[in-house]
Order: C-alpha cells, then structure tokens, then sequence
C-alpha cells in the first residue's frame, strides 16, 4: 500500500514521541515502529534523567554542561551540550507537567540523586542531579509519553519495520515498510522522515540492550549514502548482572553501593580518588576490567561484587526497588544482604547519525539532507562525545526530540511531498524475495553469534590494532557467509524469522563501521581505549570520526569538534 | 547444560485448521531464561515459531505466555526451576486475545481497554516549576507505576475470561493511577467511568490478577481501593 503523511516518525521510545507531540498541532504525522510503542527500549532506563533544578543541594547548568564535556572526555560538541544542559531544566518540568510521577522530596519538589561524573563546582564533589522516579525513570516517562500521544490522536503504526529510506536527488521523500502481520511492504510519501530509531547494542554478546535494538535506521542512512559519525566510542555500562548482562542502574552506587573486589577492598578509591565509585562509567568498565585482568575477580573470576547491604531494606525497596527484583530473579540475591555479581555490558552507542542541534542530518560536507531528521540514541549530535554521562541519555531524547519535530515544522514550509520515484520498494522486494526463495544455506543466528563473539573479544572495552585488525578480517567473512544466509519460514504473515535475518545485515553493517573506526583512531579517549596508544592525543585526534559508504568502499575522514566555554584538560576524578 | 522439554502451542493460520502442539528439546544452562531457551528453539531448531519479545528482563512486557498453566513473562522465569518437567506454553487466554500465530496474540482489544480509561493526567494550569506532590501523596501511586500492559493479570483473570466487556485488571491499574495521582482533576469523572457492572464492579476478587503480575503490584487490592473510593464519593 501507499501512505501519505507529511511527516513520519520511525520509532516509538522518548525520541520519537516527544517529536511527534511537537509536530502534532500543526501538521499529519505519523510514527512507525517496531514494537507497540511501550515497549520500546527507551523503557528500560533506570535511574534518572539529568537536570540541574538544584531541589536538593544547589546545582548549575553551566556545572553540568561542564560534567557532560569531561565525561566525554572533550570530544562532545559544546554548544550542543550548552543547549542540553539549559534547556534539560525546562524539559524535565515539561514532563512532570505531563504526569510523570517522579519520586518527592520532603518539600514536594521532584527529588535528585547522586550520578556517575555528575559534580558541583566544575569537579569538586559528587552532586544529585538525576531526577528519579525510583528506578523505573525511563519506563515512567514512557508510559506518559505514550499516553499524551494518545490524548492527541496521533496514528501509530505498530510492528512495522523499517527496510529502507527512499531518496531522490539527495532529498528522502519517504520510507519502505514490512508490516509484520502480513509481510505487505508498504511507501510512505512524506516531506520530512525523522528517524529515531534508538541503539544497536546486540552487536555485541552481552548487552543491556533489547533484541529490537538492531540499529535499524543508522545503518539504513549508512547503506543510503549518508556518514555516521564517532562509530568507535561504544559504552560498557559497568554493572551488568554477570552472565545476562541485564543492567543494574548507576542509582544503585548513587544511593551509596561500592564496587569490591576479591579482597573485599572498594577498588574505585584507587582509580578516581574524588568521586570513586561514581566516576564516569567508562572509567569503572576499565577499572573492573582491570581488577579481573589483574587476578583480582571474585574468585579469580570474571566478574566483581557490587555491594548495597549498607544501604538497609527499606531503602532498597523505596529507591531500588526494580534492580532488587532482578537481582532476586535472575541470581536468587537478596540486595540488602548478599552482593550482586556484576561486570560490564554493552549499554549505549554514543556514535551514530550526525545532526545538527536541531536534528537535521548532516552530510559528508557537514550539509543538511533535506527531509531527514534523527534524534536520540541513532543520532550524533554530539552531546556524549567520547563518553555518555548516566542520566544524559532521557534528557538528549525529549530536548533534542522536540528540537527535531520544532524544525521539522519550520521547514515543512520548503518541503513537498512529490517527486517521489517511481522504483522505490523494488529492491526491498527484492531483497525480501531472494531470502524467502534461497533453500541452502546457514541460519542467521549462526552468523550473528560470531559476529557477536568477535566485536565482544576485539571491540570492548579494550582495544588493540591487532585485534581490530583480526574483527576485520572475521567480519569479512561472515558477510561472506551472510550472502546465503537461509531462513525456516517462508510465509507473509508474522514472519520474524525473516526480520531476524535482515536485521542481521544491518547489525554486520554496522560492526564493520565500528571497527574500521576503531582502528583509526590511534588514541584512548572515553570509551574508545587503545592499548597501544593509551594516551589521549589532543593535537592529532581532538576530532570526529565520519565514516561513509562509497563505490570504492568505506572512507574516513574528520569533522572539527565545536568547543566554547570549556578548553581540554586531562580527565581526572 | 541441562536437557529442556517444551510442548509448544503452535497455530499458523495460512496453514492449520487446528492448532496443535509441538515437542522441543533444548539444551540450556540452569540460570537461563525459559526465554533464552525459546531463542535457542527457534534460531537453531525450528525458524517457523513466532513469539513476541523485547527487553528480556521483565520492562517492556511484551513476552507474556501462559506457562505451565499460568500466565507469566518467559524472561522472567528460569531454567532451573523447571528442571526435569515438561514445560508447556501456550498464547494467553480469552476472548480478549485472539492467537495470530503461535505464541503471539493480538492485543487490539487489550490497548482499548487501556485507552478507554484515559490514561493520561489531567491537570489544570502551567506552574513556572513542578507541581508540587508530597512524598505521602506520591506514594500512593508507587506500586501502580509499576505495570509494563504485559496484560498477564487480563489473562489470568477468570471474569474476563468469561466476559469480555469487563474493562479488566490491567486497566483499572491505569485508571487507579490517575485517580490517586493528587495532580489530576478529573477524579470524579474518572470514577463515575468505573461504577458499572462491568467496570471496578466486574472484580469479584479471584485474586488471579495478583498471584500472576510480573511486576507484584498488588492489583486487586488497588481495583478494591477504586470501589471503596467510589463508594465514598456517593455517600459525600
């Protein structure tokens, strides 16, 4: 079929509704997703989203864009982590004004904890920044969000995923769409396509992230021609339940849980001697992954203790009530007595689509594609530099996800729904046609375990030439082995054998785009860490990474970070 | 590695008159998920089977099932304590949810119970800062912020197995939500959608609601603080 909107949202987290609640008064839009919108990953954020309101203890925006441009480790964009910081106090209101029930302080204001690389005074202490609704910050705000899209009508297309984005001449005049219940691939004509389609962490083994979390929309920009930009720096949130890898919020050390060690010592003292156990989570994923090289793992294991017994059971319960639940599900641990054993996870892709402040998607030349727009976790604006702070994700979805649907209302005035070509859909037919026909060949789960396996043993938190160098040659191969990946099902309706096998060329993709990044980049700096170059380069490397598709193969090249207020000093905490 | 048996419900409407019931065997870690052991069956054994999934830790609510009997998330349920039984697992129950294939159902009628109870707050004015909300207040609405619409308390509830127009568990959580949020002001109205057989007076306390919810809200005692709520406001 053919849908007209004028303009159409992919995904359905925080991102994607906050844009569509700004662009419905004033024009059609529509949003695409995946999955019923609440079950959309931006759900999952635990433990708070960042704004300095100062309810609890006196507080700066100017300290925490200050905190965002050190935890990314200088190579955020300042004058996007200016617009971040100012307007996330405003934003934060807007969403208790929609209901979000945040948790209170005494005085009935929204109440604040300690988080990750948040301080007062440029560095000096620990600050309670992260406004909270216990920990289920993300899930709240979701709920609402959803609600309010609700309230106003806004047309929703559930489990429809996204096969490709339909350009003429340069501008996107629309998308292709599988509908799930039917195999139907559907064109939406639109003026303005805002992409928002969140992360991609099952790249890698183990990951916070949901199976849906297959980076859709980045790696179809990608494929259509467009450069995405820091694709190295890739965030190990320090405390994943060992084995699953399901996250256990930041908020928990925020209320006052220590990371130990096989001797029981609180090893953070050594590695950030201010602020400890609430470094930026790149520093504690290397910290753990250093005590586990070192010997000094829970018995000599891969994992280590993160130990919130002293917090009492009442706390627990009011604040942490969810990681609670998982640690009693998933370990049979009682938190307020027992240690949970935890190691780092795969949690948050800084890198992604470039954008400007306002959303717009940027080009080779740092132009803006016309009718193209992504905001959140796929875009890279770049507010996280080469580290996100705990907390700035929620608050980069609703400010720059309004910030998006706010241009794309002004520039609807300049786009047109035409000009539409007349192919568009042919290869995704196609394309779905040669997977449903092939009779031989290998699984896609298969492949996507050894793509998994080798960005877990080359890409994580460590890095080396040498081993890039092998992630490289592996994933050559296995996008070898995909041109005959087969799939069991061969029927239109709710075929997600089928979808796992696409997303599977999008997830190999993108780990390419990751690695030859990666290996680039011949400095640590944040999350990427080069053990043959341990140090940060200002004066080589003070840059962004773009990455881009052409006839001759992936090319690199660089884009000048934007820096204002805060000039770079060595990262210490 | 433990040896897992699963009798797996199995319907596809382009093929199957009937739906029937098909036999696996798994191999999985004690500490897995019976959700991890769905993955295995259908990315190495059998592509054809359809079940929906997201998160795998029990936020997105999107893999409700009934499981032995009993509605539940497969990502919350371990390996370990099915040990040596066959697991058997079925679509949720009722009229309310018709089997699209396999294990996924459609939750149309599931999401217009929700939105018919407004589930958005309505509150008058625009202060500069937060409305104010005291923590005593706040903590009326704790537990409650706690459903994921997994929809597992509609499924195990016997009245809305039997009657479909009973606006059900999961939506008189959403409507409690609001009506015990101090920022909302359309209380009354909100109660007034309840006070009818088939709305906060369908519960007849089972129970089921409350022994299944993934998330330990404690639903019919919510559903019965609406009714008391109700009650209340006709005698004022």
């Amino acid at each position: 079929m053919i849908f007209e909107h004028d303009v159409v949202i992919v995904g359905s987290g925080l991102a994607g509704l906050r844009a569509a609640l700004e662009i419905a008064p004033v024009a059609d839009v529509a949003v695409i997703s995946k999955v019923f919108p609440t079950r959309s990953h931006s759900g999952a954020a635990q433990g708070g989203i960042g704004a300095a309101l100062g309810n609890e203890e006196p507080d700066s925006w100017e300290w925490h864009m200050y905190d965002t441009v050190k935890g990314g480790d200088y190579l955020t964009d300042q004058d996007a982590a200016e617009v971040l910081a100012t307007d996330a106090i405003r934003a934060v209101y807007e969403l208790e004004h929609l209901g979000v029930p945040f948790s209170r302080t005494a005085e009935g204001r929204i109440a604040q904890r300690a988080f990750g690389g948040h301080t007062s005074n440029f560095g000096e202490a620990a600050v309670k920044r992260a406004c909270y609704a216990a920990d289920r910050t993300g899930r709240v705000i979701l709920d609402t969000l959803y609600a309010e899209a609700l309230k106003r009508g806004i047309k929703v297309y559930s489990e429809f995923n996204l096969m490709d984005l339909v350009l003429n001449g340069g501008a996107v005049k629309g998308v292709a769409v599988y509908e799930l219940a039917t195999g139907e691939i559907h064109l939406f004509k639109t003026r303005a396509v805002l992409l928002a389609t969140g992360g991609f962490g099952k790249v890698y083994k183990v990951t916070s992230n949901c199976f849906a979390n297959t980076g859709d929309g980045v790696y179809l920009a990608y494929r259509a021609g467009i450069p995405l930009e820091d694709m190295e720096f890739v965030q190990f949130h320090p405390t994943g339940i060992y084995g699953l890898g399901v996250l256990i919020s930041e908020a928990a050390r925020g209320e006052g849980g220590v990371l130990r060690n096989r001797e029981g010592r609180r090893f953070m003292e050594e590695y950030a001697p201010t602020i400890k156990d609430l470094a930026p989570r790149d520093m504690v994923s290397r910290a753990i992954m250093t005590e586990i090289r070192q010997g000094r793992g829970i018995d000599g294991r891969d994992f280590v203790n993160l130990d919130l017994t002293h917090i009492g059971k009442d706390r627990l319960a009011e604040k942490l009530s969810d990681i609670s639940s998982f640690a009693r599900i998933y370990l049979g641990v009682d938190t307020a007595t027992e240690p949970i054993p935890v190691s780092p996870t795969c949690h948050y892709m800084m890198g992604g689509i470039p954008t400007d402040v306002d959303g717009r998607v940027l080009d080779e030349r740092n132009a803006p594609v016309p009718g193209l727009y992504a905001a959140g976790e796929c875009a890279c604006v770049s507010i996280h530099g080469a580290n996100r702070l705990g907390c700035n994700s929620l608050v980069d979805l609703v400010v720059f996800g309004r910030r998006a649907g706010k241009m794309i209302v002004r520039d609807l005035e300049h786009l047109e729904r035409k000009e539409f070509p007349e192919t568009a859909g042919t290869d995704v037919v196609r394309q779905i046609e040669t997977l449903k026909t092939r009779t031989k060949g290998e699984r896609a789960a298969a492949i996507r375990g050894a793509m998994q396996q080798v960005m877990t043993d080359h890409c994580s938190v460590f890095r080396t030439e040498r081993g890039l160098q092998d992630a490289l040659a592996e994933l050559e191969i296995l996008k070898e082995r995909y041109q005959s990946v087969c799939i069991d099902y061969r029927s239109d309706s709710f075929n997600t054998d089928l979808l796992d096998a696409i997303e599977l060329e999008y997830l190999l993709g993108l780990a390419e785009t990751m690695v030859r990044s990666a290996l680039a980049r011949k400095e640590s700096r944040g999350a990427h860490y080069r053990e043959d170059y341990p140090e940060r380069d200002d004066d080589r490397w003070l840059k962004h990474t773009l990455i881009r598709r052409t006839d001759r193969g992936p090319e690199i090249s660089y884009k000048p970070v934007t820096i204002t207020r805060f000039q770079p000093k060595p990262r210490t905490y | 590695m433990i040896d897992m048996n699963f009798r797996i419900f199995r319907f596809d409407p382009e093929k199957d008159k009937e739906p029937y019931f098909r036999h696996y065997t798994v191999l999985a870690e004690p500490w897995e998920r019976l959700l991890d052991c769905l993955n295995r069956i259908k990315w190495e054994q059998d592509g054809t089977l359809a079940y929906r999934m997201s998160c795998a830790h029990g936020v997105c609510g999107s893999d409700a099932m009934k499981i032995n009997g009993r509605c539940a998330l497969a990502c919350q349920k371990l390996v370990k304590d099915y040990q040596g039984t066959e697991v058997v697992l079925e679509p949720l129950p009722g009229p309310g949810f018709p089997v699209l294939k396999d294990l996924m159902v459609d939750m149309a009628a599931f999401f217009k119970t929700i939105e018919l109870v407004r589930p958005f707050l309505n509150a008058s004015g625009t202060p500069e800062k937060e409305r104010l909300q005291s923590p005593e207040e706040r903590k009326k609405v704790d537990e409650v912020i706690r459903c994921i619409l997994c929809a597992c308390c509609v499924g195990a509830c016997p009245v809305s197995n039997e009657n479909e127009k009973f606006v059900g568990p999961a939506a008189l959580v959403q409507a409690f939500r609001r009506i015990f949020d101090s920022r909302d002001n359309e209380k009354d109205q909100r109660m007034k959608q309840l006070d009818y057989p088939d709305g906060a007076w369908g519960c007849v306390n089972h129970f089921e609601c409350t022994r299944v919810c993934p998330k330990e809200i404690p639903v019919t005692k919510s559903i019965n603080l609406i009714k008391r709520e109700i009650q209340k406001s006709k005698l004022s």
